[in-house]
């Protein structure tokens, strides 16, 4: 199609054909506010803050929802816009409990910026905040809704709708009622919310926030009786130098690591360990599952086997699918296996009491405080995981601490638990755990690395919703003999927006894959909920290139070749499934309510 | 607009010859272009508030290409006090579905759907017979049209055309974004021609006498007659059909009770008018209070000077601060501050100049709101505040 001509503040622009005026303008570097639009999200157009004049209209238009017109003539800064503006945000401000200076959003929160870009100084309108009945809701161990911060932006509708399909969060009520609602105004805890905090990473304010356990953890690391020992996911690293100045996409591994020992840590080890070992255990049980299927003929066995590493994904399947229960693996997240070592493994193997360890998790999500707080994750004897951290809370423990993070020297996981591999680094994007473990499974089946350049099977990665890979099993081992000319049918499914598409072409036998990875997140871990804000399209980007980058550095990039794993199965475990393992490192599923 | 128009009644809207079969099967036989031009030199706009074009409407939707497209008669008739469709629907109900077959008869649509007010649900049986026998007779003459009834779920905002739809489509109902016009995407993303009750039941007597009948009542700009709801300090309320272009001074020398102190045009939407203006305003599309003209849903309220003009644009307020969907800031919390600041005044704990403030507030709330709703508000409480400002502060 022919580009259309747009003048934008007396200056001529080209312009492709279907742009908004607001995509127009940012090509054309000029800024124009927002506060309801996201790039992950449907157009609302209901804040109203991007509004600009089109010459010749008395009225002004939403840029965000305004297509480009040939000729249009468009100002972005006139008299009447910036008047507007500014009594829109006054508006909202008039309806919010802006007490910022004791808001956990405090320096990052696009409300505050506008505020201050706008020198909102003195308010003439009356603060309507003492007539309503804000409240907030803390119910949930994942997060903390508090409506009082709230402009009704509906990015959380939309993101709970459209990115994870869950629609946990509505829009309640009209006029000046209206706010952001549950299932009959039930706490987020008792309604179909996985606590995938995706929510919370798109909402633009302090009225959805992760609960924050920096205190707590601030405690532990006090308390010389204790010892304290933190695991980091493998997002976490591709994430956290965002919140501490590097540009997105930087590897700051070892800046982590110090900055963890600096904090106080007694202990910096490394969920990529617990990766790896899912790994072991998860490819074990799939070639188990195919035998009992293909060789055995046994009707019960379930297939595909879903994957059981995000807690999001685990708490929706439970909600919405729970007759699929059979079907995930019932491998514990890494985070839970790690937990559970800790306190046995661990602590024998470095003599402590385990009564006197706090593990500490750093994870790229919120769904994972509340994994650490369900009933069954004790299997150590004690709480597996005390405390979870998001990266941002990371961030937030950095700063206090003083800490000058760009200047930290590199510095290397501590012993035991700390040796990772590539294998488990994928496992922070989309398709990464699909790739770990076909790394291991093709090899363990026929004694031959997996058929791609580089071990890197480029097929299961990208940010597609949905993706597909086959894979043929050729001249195995003799004790998988009966996999010869198997293919294998992978599927990876990302944001539960698409593991619902999945689940529903299950549902009516319309797909009949061996192997599905699901991660509630978009993107993996790696666009997780407690990811650095903001979050989006070209960020994951960003974040996944890392990833891949950050494996193809590493020495070992297959799990089973990971020392530290040879040893554990030596030492401790016995063999994957073994009965140790099963006690330890595996679960069960609860089935819960659609409402 | 110069000449102010004596009062002058009309009746065609009710007057029932009972020929809808005739009329449709005839219009049926002629040329889709040849309607469309019938519809736009007849300049019928809109009866449901907004004003548009009718003829256009259906000409932009007759060219949108699409495997599926809608004809819906809004009759969700929600401003207070108006009751103009309802009596239209229960008296003359064949008009209206000959005009919405008709219509998909131009635009190419076989599907026609009438939002009917939740309210109105005693009036869903009779017109589902209604229906029946116009399917019918359809089948009879071999013209393949259906009609459904939508029951509304009584929120004045679902009036709204794009909130509307997406309560048809099991959504909130909220207005959608603008573009794109229902024309080119309204139900289900499909062409839809959206038209208020009263305004099919025009298109059908444009299709009977032809366009020129109707082009030569009325006065430039706003041709034809309409329909009104007379109601407040009146003898004799109810519905009239009238000429367009009246003068408000005629509409009082007939209506009013002999003290009459203003009157509200067009609903909590439209603007009031005092005394001292009734001879320069007259009743039709164009031009602002200022100016001559005003346009109206058809609701036209009478004040005698026993009435608060405070106590009304309270009321007023009130009731937008309720009915607003709350989506967008302007609407939603300035009509919240509007509505509290007046209070304010009132009680002395802001000054009288915080009405200027106020006023400011509703020019932003008409430049920036994304529906009709918040951006009239401005129209009824600037009339009032300028008008009445003593009554406001005192
Ligand atoms: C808040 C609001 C409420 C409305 N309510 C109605 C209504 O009840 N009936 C109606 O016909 N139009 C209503 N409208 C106007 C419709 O949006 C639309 O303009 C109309 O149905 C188009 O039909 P017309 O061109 O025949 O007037 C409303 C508009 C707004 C902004
Ligand atoms: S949400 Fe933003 S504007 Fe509101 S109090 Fe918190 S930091 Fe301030
Ligand atoms: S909770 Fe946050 S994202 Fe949701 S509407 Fe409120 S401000 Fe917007
Ligand atoms: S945490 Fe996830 S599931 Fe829960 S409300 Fe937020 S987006 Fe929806
Ligand atoms: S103007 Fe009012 S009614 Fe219209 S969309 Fe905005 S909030 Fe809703
Ligand atoms: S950003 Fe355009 S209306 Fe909110």
């Amino acid at each position: 199609m022919n580009k259309i001509n747009m003048t934008i503040n007396g200056v001529v622009y080209e312009v492709e054909p279907g742009k908004t005026i607001l995509e127009a303008a940012r090509d054309a570097g000029i800024i124009i506010p927002t506060l309801c639009y996201h790039k992950d999200l449907c157009i609302a157009g209901n804040c109203r803050v991007c509004v600009v004049e089109i010459v010749g209209q008395n009225r002004l238009s939403a840029s965000c929802a305004t297509p480009c017109q040939d000729n249009m003539e468009i100002l972005t800064n006139s008299l009447k816009v910036r008047n507007s503006r500014k009594h829109i945000i006054e508006l909202l401000l008039s309806e919010h409990n802006a007490d910022c200076t004791k808001c956990y959003k405090n320096g990052n929160c696009e409300l505050q910026e506008l505020a201050a870009e706008y020198k909102i100084m003195s308010q003439d309108l009356i603060d309507l905040v003492p007539f309503k009945n804000y409240t907030i809701d803390m119910f949930s161990p994942s997060i903390i809704k508090d409506d009082s911060k709230c402009i009704r932006c509906q990015r959380c509708v939309r993101t709970c709708a459209e990115l994870q399909g869950v629609n946990a969060l509505t829009v309640a009520y009209k006029g000046d009622h209206m706010k952001i609602s549950t299932f009959f105004e039930k706490s987020l805890n008792d309604v179909v919310c996985t606590n995938c905090g995706q929510c919370v990473n798109h909402c633009p304010t302090g009225a959805l926030i992760e609960k924050n356990y920096i205190e707590e953890v601030w405690e532990a690391i006090s308390d010389p009786e204790k010892h304290v020992v933190v695991q980091t996911a493998p997002a976490v690293r591709v994430g956290l130098g965002e919140e501490l100045g590097f540009e997105a996409g930087s590897r700051v591994t070892g800046k982590m690591v110090s900055a963890l020992k600096s904090l106080g840590f007694d202990s910096v080890l490394d969920t990529d360990f617990t990766a790896d070992l899912t790994i072991m255990e998860e490819g074990t049980e799939l070639l188990t599952r195919l035998k009992r299927s293909l060789v055995d003929h046994d009707p019960d066995v379930k297939l595909p086997m879903a994957t059981s590493c995000s807690p999001g994904w685990i708490k929706y399947i439970e909600h919405l699918y729970p007759e699929y229960l059979g079907h995930l693996s019932t491998c514990k997240s890494p985070q839970q296996m790690f937990g559970a070592l800790v306190k046995t493994y661990y602590a024998r193997s470095r003599k402590l009491n385990p009564e006197k360890i706090v593990s500490v998790s750093i994870m790229p999500c919120t769904a994972k405080k509340f994994e650490s707080n369900r009933p069954e994750m004790h299997d150590s004897g004690y709480r597996d995981v005390d405390y979870v951290l998001t990266t941002r809370e990371l961030a937030i423990m950095i700063k206090q601490a003083g800490i000058d993070f760009m200047k930290l020297p590199d510095k290397k996981f501590d012993r035991i638990m700390g040796e990772s591999t590539g294998a488990a680094v994928i496992f922070g994007a989309t398709g990464g755990v699909m790739e770990a473990a076909l790394r291991t499974a093709y090899e363990l089946v026929t004694g031959r690395e997996v058929p791609f350049e580089n071990i890197n099977i480029m097929p299961v990665r990208g940010m597609e919703g949905v993706r597909e890979a086959i894979i043929k099993i050729e001249n195995p081992l003799e004790a998988w003999s009966f996999l010869d000319g198997v293919e294998l049918r992978c599927a990876i499914a990302h944001g539960l927006v698409n593991a619902k598409k999945v689940m529903d072409e299950l549902k009516a036998q319309k797909n009949n894959y061996h192997f599905i990875e699901f991660m509630a997140c978009p993107g993996g871990c790696l666009g997780g909920g407690g990811q650095p804000i903001p979050t989006n399209p070209e960020i994951r980007e960003k974040r996944a290139k890392a990833i891949y980058d950050e494996d193809e550095a590493m020495h070992i990039r297959k799990s089973h070749e990971n020392p530290e794993i040879i040893k554990i199965y030596e030492d401790y475990l016995g063999k994957p499934l073994g009965e140790k393992s099963h006690h330890l490192l595996h679960t069960k599923y609860t089935e819960r309510n659609r409402y | 607009m110069a000449t102010a128009y004596n009062l002058k009644r009309a009746d065609f809207i009710f007057r029932n010859e009972n020929d809808w079969e005739k009329i449709l099967s005839r219009t049926l036989q002629r040329d889709k272009q040849e309607l469309i031009n019938e519809l736009i030199s007849s300049e019928l706009k809109g009866r449901g508030g907004a004003g548009f074009p009718t003829g256009l409407k259906w000409k932009l939707a007759s060219e949108a290409v699409s495997d599926q497209k809608y004809v819906i008669c809004n009759a969700d008739e929600g401003e207070p006090g108006t009751f103009k469709d309802r009596e239209i629907l229960t008296r003359v109900p064949f008009k209206v579905l000959a005009a919405m077959s008709i219509c998909g008869y131009i635009i190419g649509c076989n599907t026609g759907i009438i939002y009917l007010r939740g309210e109105y649900k005693f009036l869903k049986s009779e017109l589902e017979k209604a229906i029946k026998e116009f399917e019918y007779y359809c089948k009879e003459i071999h013209f393949d049209f259906n009609i459904q009834i939508f029951m509304g779920s009584g929120a004045y905002i679902c009036g709204e055309e794009t909130a509307l739809m997406e309560s048809m489509e099991g959504m909130r109902g909220e207005p959608r974004n603008k573009p794109p016009f229902p024309t080119g995407s309204g139900y289900m993303g499909k062409p839809t021609v959206i038209n208020n009750v009263e305004t099919l039941a025009h298109t059908f007597t444009i299709f009977k006498y032809g366009s020129k009948k109707f082009y030569d009542l009325g006065v430039q700009f706003s041709r034809g007659t309409k329909l009104f709801s007379v109601s407040g300090d009146t003898p004799k309320p109810g519905i009239y059909e009238l000429e367009l272009g009246m003068s408000l001074s005629d509409f009082v020398d007939e209506f009013g009770d002999g003290d009459t102190k203003a009157v509200q045009v067009g609903g909590a939407s439209g603007f009031l008018v005092p005394r001292k203006r009734f001879n320069e305003t007259a009743i039709g599309f164009k031009g602002k209070l200022s100016g001559i003209s005003l346009p109206t849903g058809g609701s036209m309220m009478l004040f005698n000077s026993t009435r608060s003009m405070y106590n009304l644009l309270d009321n007023y307020l009130e009731f937008f601060r309720e009915e607003s969907c709350g989506q967008c800031t302007p609407c939603r919390v300035g009509c919240q501050q509007l509505l509290i600041g007046i209070k304010a005044v009132k009680s002395g704990a802001k000054p009288a100049g915080y009405l200027d403030k106020l006023l400011k507030l509703t020019e932003t709330m008409q430049y920036t709101a994304k529906c009709g709703l918040g951006q009239s508000v401005a129209n009824s409480f600037s009339s009032i505040v300028e008008n009445f400002r003593e009554e406001m502060i005192y």
